[in-house]
């Protein structure tokens, strides 16, 4: 803890190879995007009468949900429990939080019919408290706001006593400078609040997010429909935190040419085996009560897409990181990460998905190539807005010994 | 006997329709509510001879695109079992019945309107109210096109206007509560030539039911279907043979809104919880924060 890593703005250039083609999906995505506005969802989704709901709520929305839960779980370990080495992962969960629920929000747009209408549950005359959906929609909508604030002193940082205004503007320095500092200091009085709040918040949404299927029990595989959904989405959410946070570092530190901070890697990825093992039994001991337990042998789509779901995202990411060897190595702890996320992400499709048969569906949904461009193109475009504010924001923090081959690099390469 | 029928059906209807008109908010839905008092239609699928004058009469109700009786008079349709669509509200389809001529008798299909809708339970805005008449009624103006209620109907009933761009519209049967509220009855009721559709209310339908039951038991399979099923439909049904053997899904009596409703209502008791836990955190995070101090620290 001596040398106490400050994050920092990326000192890269926005557009490397990889980025470019990130970018041309992404632009082939928003294209679509834009282009279901004006045809209307007939045109562009596979979605029926007997299929409401397809890829657009089961990864954009649920698995976007799902997969954004790095941020409360790190500001709850960091913030609230106060392990303090675990500080340099929360700007980087908390952006990730920010993007996440941000694309949860225009991926929706894409499938709302009428997606004008969206700000009505917000109104108290259609207030409807009876609705799970209600319930998932405020709360993600305050929580969003709370990831706004929580992200502003970033932004204060970034700008404070570096106003530079061009011209004329100019003697507006010194006062937005002044409003910056008052803002800092009143936010670091205050954001305890949200802090706290974000992660209530969390807990809400995500558990009522498995509530959403209980109302269909008649058209649920038994493999997934239980009244402990919400406890089970609750705890996949959480367990899905960490992972989510060391994907993405090993991601970003290829990206950026630093070195990924293994030690706080490895050390966060102690936790996820615990909740894992907790999901995993009241999973398993849901299934005995129901009686449910052998459809894992029915052979149909369902029953193998649990078992792939239990397998690799549950049950060999926890004996892998179970083991102190693999989760000391970068690769492992990315394989493991990977599975994991891979795991959580294909519950919600199973949950909305596979688990859904309808009464008297005449052909099974699958995804037009539609769909399947926006979905991606949301992804792509969540990357590329990512890399752009960790270049313009400090976010990621990098040790010492790699900043110092860093500036050696730059010293080399660059004639100031 | 037919007019008969009729004149003492829009008695009931009228007397009714006085406590039509506010419709209730969507909030107190789970109170337990007289079921008996409202309105509804008894399917007597066995009186049915597939007709479907129901369907013209539905079309020339409910929906803008009018077609004439002729095209509404072919029995190719029964060769396929069709579902209810945006342009259709109703359909009939037939279904397999030894005691039956031709070994066929016939069921018209539309929203049962549940006694305990969990469409009306889903819908995230309200758009979908149980009226007092008893019918199931959709405010496109509220609809945010979430499409929900399509999850959450266990008939499988509401469609959606997918092809409209701008303003697709959920779509159903409205139990004609613009005609019921006048003292009318439905469309399709009026238009039945048989005694395959009945309109009154929940409790005298029912006894009606089990009355036809007691008068012909080798006609009729012995069960109402939507007495009980789900919580109880406006809609019910006579078979001839037993209802797992026709288009009607097996369901269990408890009302679906009964299982998400408790564990909505029972995270957000008075608030109690969410804050229980707001209050937990924020002692922990009290607590814990002397050990940032003894480990350095992050502020100089």
């Amino acid at each position: 803890m001596n040398n106490h890593e400050h994050p920092e703005q990326m000192k890269v250039k926005y557009f490397s190879f990889g980025t470019k083609i990130v970018a041309l999906i992404a632009a082939l995505g928003l294209a679509t995007y834009f282009y279901r506005f004006f045809v209307g969802l007939e045109a562009v989704t596979n979605l029926d009468n007997q299929y409401p709901w397809g890829i657009w709520i089961a990864i954009d929305v649920a698995s976007g949900v799902a997969l954004a839960a790095g941020g409360f779980t790190t500001a709850a370990l960091a913030e609230i429990f106060h392990k303090e080495k675990y500080h340099s992962v929360i700007r980087p969960a908390l952006l990730t939080a920010m993007l996440g629920y941000t694309f949860v929000a225009i991926g929706l747009m894409a499938d709302l019919g009428r997606f004008y209408n969206i700000w009505h549950p917000m109104m108290p005359n259609m207030w409807q408290g009876n609705s799970v959906l209600f319930e998932v929609g405020i709360c993600v909508m305050i929580y969003l706001t709370v990831l706004y604030i929580e992200f502003l002193p970033i932004v204060i940082e970034r700008f404070k006593n570096k106003v530079n205004l061009p011209g004329l503007l100019a003697a507006l320095n010194k006062p937005i400078d002044l409003l910056l500092t008052i803002a800092e200091k009143t936010l670091g009085r205050i954001t305890f609040v949200f802090i706290i709040a974000g992660v209530v918040l969390s807990c809400l949404h995500q558990s009522s997010l498995g509530t959403l299927m209980v109302i269909a029990p008649t058209k649920m595989h038994p493999l997934w429909y239980t009244p402990w959904s919400p406890l089970l989405f609750l705890l996949s959410a959480i367990s899905v935190g960490f992972p989510m946070v060391i994907f993405e570092s090993i991601l970003a530190s290829r990206s950026f040419k630093i070195k990924p901070e293994k030690k706080v890697l490895s050390s966060i990825a102690k936790y996820t085996p615990i909740i894992l093992f907790v999901y995993f039994i009241i999973k398993i001991l849901d299934l005995i009560y129901r009686d449910a337990l052998h459809y894992i042998w029915e052979g149909s789509l369902s029953s193998y897409s649990f078992s792939v779901e239990m397998l690799i995202g549950v049950i060999i990411p926890a004996i892998m990181l179970q083991n102190s060897k693999i989760r000391n190595t970068i690769g492992g702890l990315f394989t493991a990460a990977s599975m994991v996320i891979f795991g959580v992400a294909l519950n919600r499709i199973n949950v909305f998905l596979v688990a859904y048969n309808p009464l008297f569906e005449t052909e099974v949904y699958f995804p037009s190539i539609y769909e399947i461009a926006v979905t991606i193109g949301l992804i792509s475009t969540l990357v590329l807005v990512y890399r752009f504010l960790v270049i313009v924001f400090p976010v990621i923090s990098i040790d010492g010994e790699t900043k110092k081959e860093m500036e050696n690099r730059n010293q080399v390469g660059i004639i100031k | 006997m037919e007019k008969k029928r009729r004149e003492f059906l829009k008695i009931i209807a009228a007397g009714t329709s006085g406590l039509i008109g506010g419709s209730t908010l969507a909030s107190e839905s789970s109170s337990k509510k007289d079921t008996g008092s409202y309105l509804g239609v008894l399917v007597d699928t066995v009186n049915c001879i597939g007709c479907r004058k129901c369907e013209w009469a539905c079309n020339q109700e409910n929906q803008e695109e009018k077609h004439e009786l002729a095209k509404f008079e072919s029995k190719e349709v029964f060769k396929t079992s069709r579902r209810p669509e945006t342009d259709k509200f109703t359909v009939v389809n037939s279904y397999d019945n030894p005691k039956a001529p031709n070994d066929e008798s016939f069921m018209k299909v539309q929203c049962m309107h549940c006694n305990e809708p969990a469409c009306v339970s889903a819908c995230i805005v309200g758009a979908l109210t149980k009226s007092e008449s008893g019918a199931v009624s959709y405010d496109a103006w509220k609809c945010i096109g979430c499409r929900y209620c399509m999850v959450a109907c266990p008939f499988q009933v509401p469609a959606y206007e997918y092809h409209d761009v701008l303003t697709p519209e959920v779509k159903k049967c409205t139990f004609c509560n613009h005609r019921i509220k006048e003292g009318k009855m439905p469309a399709c009721v009026e238009a039945c030539p048989e005694e395959a559709l009945t309109f009154g209310t929940r409790k005298d339908l029912i006894e009606l039911a089990y009355s036809r039951i007691k008068k012909s038991p080798d006609k009729y399979y012995p069960y109402i279907y939507g007495e009980k099923d789900i919580g109880g439909t406006s809609w019910m049904y006579l078979t001839g043979v037993n209802y797992n053997k026709t288009q009607l899904p097996e369901l269990p009596e408890e009302p679906i809104p009964e299982i998400t409703e408790s564990i909505q209502h029972g995270i957000f008791k008075s608030f109690i919880p969410p804050l229980a836990l707001y209050g937990l955190l924020g002692l922990i995070m009290y607590s814990t924060k002397g050990e940032e101090n003894s480990e350095g620290g992050e502020n100089e």
